[in-house]
């Protein structure tokens, strides 16, 4: 494992953190600073699976890609899940609305294999994983705007004992 | 649930003047803007009869309540405008024993309908009659017999037997509905799968809402249906006997299956399995078991559906980086794909008939309900809205019907899901009345044939 990179991404996201934050207090408009190139990059409806460690990661339209922010949480994620081998987890994959029904279920299915996958990479035995797709059936935003369906498009990790 | 209804033919006095000679034809190849104008009388029945079928089904006067349900199924189609019975001049009764022509086309009827109906050992017999009204002729005359209980399909079969005797093609009443039950709010849907007939009556609910449940599908040759529940969260392909309400999983996947549907002949099922982030379209034989792998690749392929002589898939891919829709040969050789316009494509659904594909589309924000040919040329879009997916085929292969989700206010409330019918010519659009909000619909053989 590259420690040295990983710093340097940590740095890297904190120094991007200021600067959105500091973008968001000039901005009047609440939406912009919460979305970035159409990833939700608010924490309205994150929960934490420990001091830290938020519970999730979010994806741009049609997109299983995870982002610098996303790679991030989920290396919080791996850590606190090597601190607590006993632990198993459900990667449950969400798609929003504007899509078709099966098309989005392979899109949520696809999305919370993007967050497996990366856990594996940091040392995460996958039979500690499983995942389970939503598609656009459980939005955590019943909005209808760009805002609401960012936060739906989203990886939850949820603790399964 | 009891579904097979035994209908007995007692009488078949079928007039069928020559063709050459009927003067009333219905164009349905285009969107008719002109409905022909047609009555239909009050079904008769004598006084005994009458008041033996008040107390045995609680219907006061069953000749009329049949009448009805003809009159809204032609209405509804767009084809026929059944005119008001305020108008009529002649008695039911004398009407269906020899019609007054002038005392019809005076109201400007084109074609009539009359009947009797009777009850005999605890039996309900129907006759109806269609009549030629410009002609003076009989064009059609038809008896059934069944159980009393049986009576709105008595309705939905005479307004079969009239639709294809007029527009020359089988008609969609004797036939139902199962969908997708929703409740709750849009963060936390109850769904259910239910299921009723074509017109909106005697809706049951086949599950209790404990897990959620998907895409039903009835099998196009008996009474199974295929639908994806997340019993114990782990979604997956089933099976379901709506009439013993027997149900089985399908297959013994290590992963979620989804998006079923039945072969034309009934006896496989096709859908996704979905692995490490990626699905593929598989089916399972349900006589041997057999499960064979129809597509291979690293995109997602879903939303499979046969063409209706079994030789052909089309489906959704988005293996050109979006979702498009592909067809191949059942065997998962020859892969083309078909959609080439704006915007992304979904859901293809095969016509009954073979020669288009429905589909949903998405572009510049707004959803789209369309047909196309199966090479891919000749798209149409049919209906525009905010959201609005998964058409399913009438049996005869002239109406679609789909779902439609309304767009929330500011505050995220104001979620509904309602089903919609259109013609495949773009016209006639129109709510489907549900019970609750409803979702996936498909639309099921005719029953009667």
């Amino acid at each position: 494992m590259n420690f040295s990179k990983n710093y340097k991404n940590i740095f890297l996201a904190m120094f991007l953190s200021f600067l959105l934050s500091a973008c968001a207090t000039q901005t009047a408009k609440k939406v912009d600073s919460q979305i970035q190139g159409d990833v939700y990059t608010g924490t309205d409806t994150v929960e934490y699976l420990a001091d830290g460690v938020p519970d999730r990661v979010f994806f741009a339209t049609n997109e299983s890609v995870l982002t610098t922010a996303s790679r991030e949480t989920l290396r919080k994620q791996a850590a606190w899940l090597r601190k607590n081998p006993e632990v198993t987890v459900v990667l449950e994959g969400h798609a929003d609305e504007r899509g078709t029904r099966e098309y989005n279920l392979a899109l949520g299915e696809r999305r919370a294999n993007a967050a497996k996958d990366y856990l594996m990479t940091y040392g995460i035995s996958s039979s500690r994983i499983s995942v389970l797709s939503y598609g656009k059936e459980r939005p955590v935003d019943s909005g209808s705007n760009p805002l609401s369906w960012s936060k739906n498009r989203r990886s939850v990790t949820v603790k399964a004992n | 649930m009891k579904i097979k209804i035994k209908i007995f033919f007692i009488a078949l006095l079928i007039l069928f003047p020559f063709k050459s000679l009927a003067l009333i034809e219905v164009d349905i190849t285009r969107g008719n803007l002109s409905p022909l104008p047609l009555a239909v009388s009050p079904l008769s029945s004598d006084k005994d009869d009458q008041q033996a079928l008040q107390k045995e089904l609680d219907i006061k006067d069953l000749g009329l309540e049949i009448s009805k349900i003809v009159e809204n199924n032609l209405k509804k189609s767009g084809l026929f405008n059944p005119l008001n019975k305020d108008a009529f001049l002649q008695k039911p009764d004398i009407a269906h024993l020899k019609p007054r022509f002038e005392d019809w086309s005076l109201i400007k009827a084109q074609a009539l309908i009359t009947g009797k109906v009777n009850f005999e050992d605890d039996k309900l017999r129907v006759e109806f009659r269609l009549w030629d009204v410009l002609a003076g002729k009989e064009m059609l005359a038809l008896a059934f017999t069944t159980v009393p209980k049986n009576w709105r399909r008595v309705g939905h079969i005479i307004s079969d037997k009239v639709y294809e005797r007029l527009t020359g093609e089988k008609g969609y009443f004797d036939t139902r509905i199962i969908y997708v039950s929703e409740k709750g709010p849009k963060t936390q849907r109850i769904k259910k799968l239910a299921i009723m007939d074509q017109d909106g009556f005697n809706t049951k609910y086949l599950t209790l809402g404990n897990e959620l449940v998907l895409t039903p599908r009835f099998n196009p040759t008996n009474q199974m249906v295929t639908y994806l529940s997340y019993f114990k969260n782990l979604p997956r392909v089933y099976l379901l006997d709506i009439e013993t309400g027997m149900q089985e999983v399908v297959g013994d996947f290590p992963g979620m299956t989804f998006a079923p549907r039945f072969s034309p002949n009934g006896k496989k099922i096709i859908m996704s399995f979905a692995m490490d982030g990626n699905s593929d379209i598989y089916t399972m034989d349900l006589e041997n078991r057999i499960v064979e792998r129809i597509t291979n690749h690293p995109s997602i392929d879903t939303s499979p559906s046969y063409s209706p002589d079994g030789k052909y898939i089309a489906f959704n891919s988005d293996r050109s980086g979006y979702q498009q829709i592909y067809v191949m040969k059942s065997d998962g050789s020859k892969v083309k794909r078909i959609s080439f316009g704006k915007g992304l494509y979904g859901t293809p659904v095969w016509s009954p008939r073979g020669d288009l594909i429905a589909f949903t589309k998405l572009h510049k924000g707004k959803f789209y309900i369309g047909v196309m040919r199966t090479d891919g040329k000749g798209e149409r879009l049919l209906t525009e809205n905010y959201y609005q997916e998964a058409p399913s085929w009438s049996p005869n292969g002239r109406v679609l019907i789909f779902y439609r989700e309304t767009k929330t206010d500011s505050k995220g409330e104001g979620f509904s899901a309602k089903l919609w019918s259109i013609d495949l010519t773009g016209y006639n659009e129109r709510l489907v009345d549900t019970e609750t909000d409803a979702s996936d619909p498909s639309w099921s053989s005719l029953l009667s044939n």
